[in-house]
């Protein structure tokens, strides 16, 4: 009559073959991705590669079209290893001069067009290429009145804490982006910051010139191209970002910690369109690691497996997996804090939401902001209960005061030069939105205590699901090896099958632990 | 390896005493034998109540059903002449949007707390209540009209304010564990535990209490009236395990929570069901569930043709009665 005794006990049976049967398949496919593909066990610093990717788009008037792209070439620092280009229905040659070009050609042109071209460059701690291009001419320099005595000041002080033209250029480079550097505020109220320092540079003596070139950060997408200062020193040269805001990043190579790449040395056009309008160029960058033998050929083997897998896909996409892979780790933490801790959470995701958004500050910043957006939006909330508006409503109501809070601090904290506050914009709104009225819900049915108890709980679980995929080893390990995610999920599959206490049970039932 | 022997030594008397946690609550009990085409019989107070009345168990009678907000001007015809009723959110949970009317004239009426309220009063919270404002999610609601549960006055010293409720776990059709919780101020004159109501643990066999918690600790007398509350006894106890009993062949949920109130006139009444019961009452009762769920679970192989409420009532006082009061003990030492 009850359907109760159905389904008893098969459901055990099955779900341990479906843990055995993940389990397996994880590790035969993550041996397999370390021993037939040559992936390594460890992230290995030492054999890193840059996948950058440049698309061109523009819309194209109807007649014969030619684009111009300027590429890159080895340098110091970092060595070409492979280069691809995606252009359907287009004639291309390759220019290889002085600055190397890639021609793009097409009969006879309608609508929007869309060019990729894609490297792999090795990252080359050693620096081993030797110096290309001739350095350029000194160009005799002529500064105006009020500029001079600001420029022999910067001049003098750079030249007092450094030995060579490239800590010359590097204590420039610094003066230059340093906010409260009277002197380069001058300089810069007339001059871009790349012009500034080419003409301080001449003025010393030093053969520099202005180049294009990318900053390398992981898993960036739609990146513009920048103006760079190219310095020569005899035969070595180096670049510079005299605009940065990141004062440590001005040297290329991998010391730097945004290292800089470049992209086009004759100070010229990146991208040029004829037959036409609206063209852009825009870069993507994606830092893997692997092992000197696996070069890009074995990765590109015609192997079903590895041709279906997310490593074929283009970079754009693949760095959205680089984040998305991570995940089901998150979601593995908040199971176990509940299954085996037993944490009280407001909303049961939202942790892991909010973990990725720490994942692109820092976990202090990310932090405070939730607190401070969170704690405001309370109040805020409280206002609008007055109203006694439909639930619906409300929360509307709600995401667009967070939207502005958001908005509001952002600016404060550019003003208050507090850089980390503009990238509050990656906190997830309508899910701040669902929390502040959860939590204020609570406060009002169980009190303060209550919404403490959640909200610690919350951040906690929030905190170690970013630890978790803030390591980079993981990250390593959850992109190369995709059978970790069968694993993860055999873990999940086990702990959702799991029927001892919690830990905090066991403070719970203690009265019942002691009696007889 | 500390850490883990300190897990174990504090897991392990538990385990003996078979007390279940919520893992293995939701995982061996609520997932295996509650169907979830099943929980809005329970989740739903009036299709709850409706079921009732067609099964014949007593609930308190249904005096109304407010709808749409068109139909508030209906509260007129709808509320008793005389005496009080109570106004119910049908998707409600956990005490909210109930209003209880002891009394009225008809454009005055008075509050559980003495305090007197005007109509529009009155008429502003069916208007929320319908709205959503005390369902789960904010859907929109009904409003159940019933009428007053009157508390027996003997008993007025065990409670705070609130009415009582008694709340009896009922597995395959046998009751298996029962407590009572007690409103307090702390509670704010709610019978919920996690507010601060106290949870009294019942003997099965013979409805006596047997030991008390507050905020899962134990506790000796009702903090606010100072009444020794080893002094419970629930009359008509075995006709009470009966009602609770009969209301697995109603909701055909196989662990079920079954909320019932004593009435001084009308006797056990059934007040809600639940699908999700909570765990205190192993706190209440200083025992844990286990052993009695697995004695009834042994049970259905040896007896395939169902026996009726009465017949499992009587089994289970048999089987799951507490002989020694554990009040005793700490009593002596004061
Ligand atoms: N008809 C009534 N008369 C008096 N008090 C009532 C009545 N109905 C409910 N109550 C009070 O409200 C409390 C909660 O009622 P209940 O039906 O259990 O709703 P909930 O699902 O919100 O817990 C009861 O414990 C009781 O104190
Ligand atoms: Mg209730």
């Amino acid at each position: 009559m009850k359907p109760e005794q159905i389904h008893a006990k098969r459901p055990k049976s099955l779900l341990k073959w479906i843990i055995v049967f993940l389990l397996v398949a994880g590790t035969a496919y993550t041996l397999y991705r370390h021993y037939i593909h040559g992936i390594a066990w460890w992230p290995d610093t030492r054999q890193e590669l840059w996948d950058v990717e440049a698309r061109v788009e523009f819309d194209a008037t109807g007649g014969p079209v030619h684009v111009k792209l300027a590429l890159p070439a080895s340098q110091p620092g970092f060595i070409l290893q492979s280069e691809h280009t995606a252009s359907p229905g287009y004639g291309l040659g390759f220019d290889e001069g002085r600055q190397r070009y890639a021609d793009w050609t097409l009969r006879n042109g309608q609508g929007s067009q869309l060019l990729y071209y894609r490297a792999q460059f090795r990252v080359d701690p050693q620096r081993r290429i030797p110096q290309l291009g001739e350095p350029p001419e000194i160009r005799p320099v002529v500064w105006s009145t009020p500029l001079k005595t600001a420029a022999a000041q910067l001049l003098a002080s750079a030249y007092q804490v450094s030995s060579d033209p490239f800590s010359f250029a590097r204590a420039l480079a610094q003066r230059l982006q340093n906010p409260d550097n009277q002197n380069a505020r001058l300089l810069l109220s007339e001059l871009s910051p790349v012009e500034a320092m080419l003409r301080l540079l001449n003025q010393a003596d030093f053969h520099a010139r202005e180049v294009h070139g990318l900053r390398l950060e992981d898993g960036r997408r739609r990146q513009p191209v920048q103006s760079l200062v190219q310095v020569f020193s005899g035969n070595e040269w180096r670049l510079f970002d005299p605009s940065s805001s990141q004062p440590s990043a001005t040297t290329s190579g991998s010391d730097a910690k945004v290292p800089l790449l470049l992209w086009e040395q004759l100070g010229g056009p990146v991208l040029e369109v004829v037959g036409g309008k609206n063209s852009s160029v825009t870069f993507s960058m994606l830092k893997t690691s692997e092992p000197a033998t696996a070069s890009s050929n074995t990765r590109m083997a015609s192997d079903a497996l590895l041709s279906l897998s997310i490593h074929s896909l283009p970079i754009a996409e693949q760095s959205v997996f680089k984040t998305l892979l991570l995940l089901p780790l998150g979601a593995l933490i908040v199971v176990a804090l509940r299954v085996l801790v037993g944490l009280k959470t407001s909303g049961t995701f939202m942790p892991v939401l909010i973990a990725l958004a720490f994942l692109q500050m820092s976990i202090l910043t990310g932090l405070i902001t939730f607190l401070l957006v969170v704690g405001a939006g309370l109040l805020l909330r409280q206002t609008l209960a007055n109203l006694n508006l439909l639930l619906v409503a409300r929360v509307s109501a709600v995401i667009v005061c967070v939207v502005g809070l958001v908005s509001l601090f952002s600016v404060l904290s550019f003003h208050l030069d507090i850089e980390s506050g503009l990238k509050m914009t990656f906190f997830p709104m309508i899910i701040l939105a669902w929390t502040i009225e959860r939590m204020s819900i609570l406060w009002e049915e169980e009190g303060p205590h209550e919404v403490l108890v959640q909200g610690f709980g919350s951040l906690m679980t929030a905190t170690l699901a970013w630890a978790a995929m803030d390591l980079s080893v993981m990250r390593y390990w959850m992109f190369n090896f995709l059978g970790l995610q069968l694993i993860v999920l055999a873990l999940i599959l086990m702990l959702g099958s799991y029927t001892g206490y919690r830990l905090s049970e066991l403070r719970r039932f203690a009265p019942l632990r002691n009696n007889d | 390896m500390k850490f883990v022997d300190i897990l174990q030594q504090w897991s392990r008397p538990l385990r003996d005493k078979g007390v279940m946690g919520l893992n293995e609550r939701n995982i061996s009990y609520i997932n295996r034998y509650n169907s979830r085409h099943l929980y809005p019989r329970v989740d739903d107070k009036l299709k709850t109540k409706l079921l009732a009345e067609r099964y014949r168990i007593n609930t308190p009678e249904l005096l109304g059903v407010i709808r749409s907000h068109g139909e508030i001007k209906r509260l007129a015809e709808v509320q008793p002449a005389q005496g009080g009723f109570a106004i119910k959110p049908s998707k409600g949970s956990g005490g909210k949007g109930i209003l209880v009317i002891q009394q009225h004239d008809g454009e005055r009426y008075q509050k559980a707390s003495g305090e007197w309220i005007d109509r529009s009063r009155v008429e502003r919270h069916l208007s929320n209540l319908i709205s959503g404002l005390y369902s789960l999610g904010g859907s929109p609601d009904v409003a159940i009209i019933e009428r007053l549960i009157n508390f027996d006055p003997a008993y007025s010293d065990f409670t705070f304010e609130g009415v009582p409720d008694i709340r009896v776990i009922v597995f395959k059709g046998y009751p298996v564990m029962a407590m009572m919780r007690l409103s307090t101020k702390s509670s704010d004159g709610k019978a919920n535990l996690h507010q601060g109501a106290i949870g009294v643990g019942l003997d099965l066999a013979s409805g006596k209490a047997t030991r008390a918690v507050q905020h899962d600790r134990p506790v000796m007398e009702h903090p606010d009236t100072g009444q020794a509350l080893s002094e419970l006894i629930i009359p008509d106890w075995q006709h009470l395990l009966t009602l609770a009993a009969s209301c697995y062949d109603m909701a055909g949920l196989g662990y079920l929570g079954a909320d019932l109130v004593l009435d001084k006139d009308y006797g056990p009444q059934l007040l809600e069901l639940n699908a999700r019961p909570g765990l205190a009452i192993q706190l209440a009762n200083g025992c844990g569930l286990k052993p009695r769920l697995a004695l009834v679970e042994s049970l259905d192989e040896e007896t395939p043709d169902r026996p009726d409420a009465a017949d499992r009532v009587a089994w289970a006082q048999k089987q799951f009665s507490t002989p020694e009061v554990a009040f005793e003990l700490p009593v002596a030492t004061v």
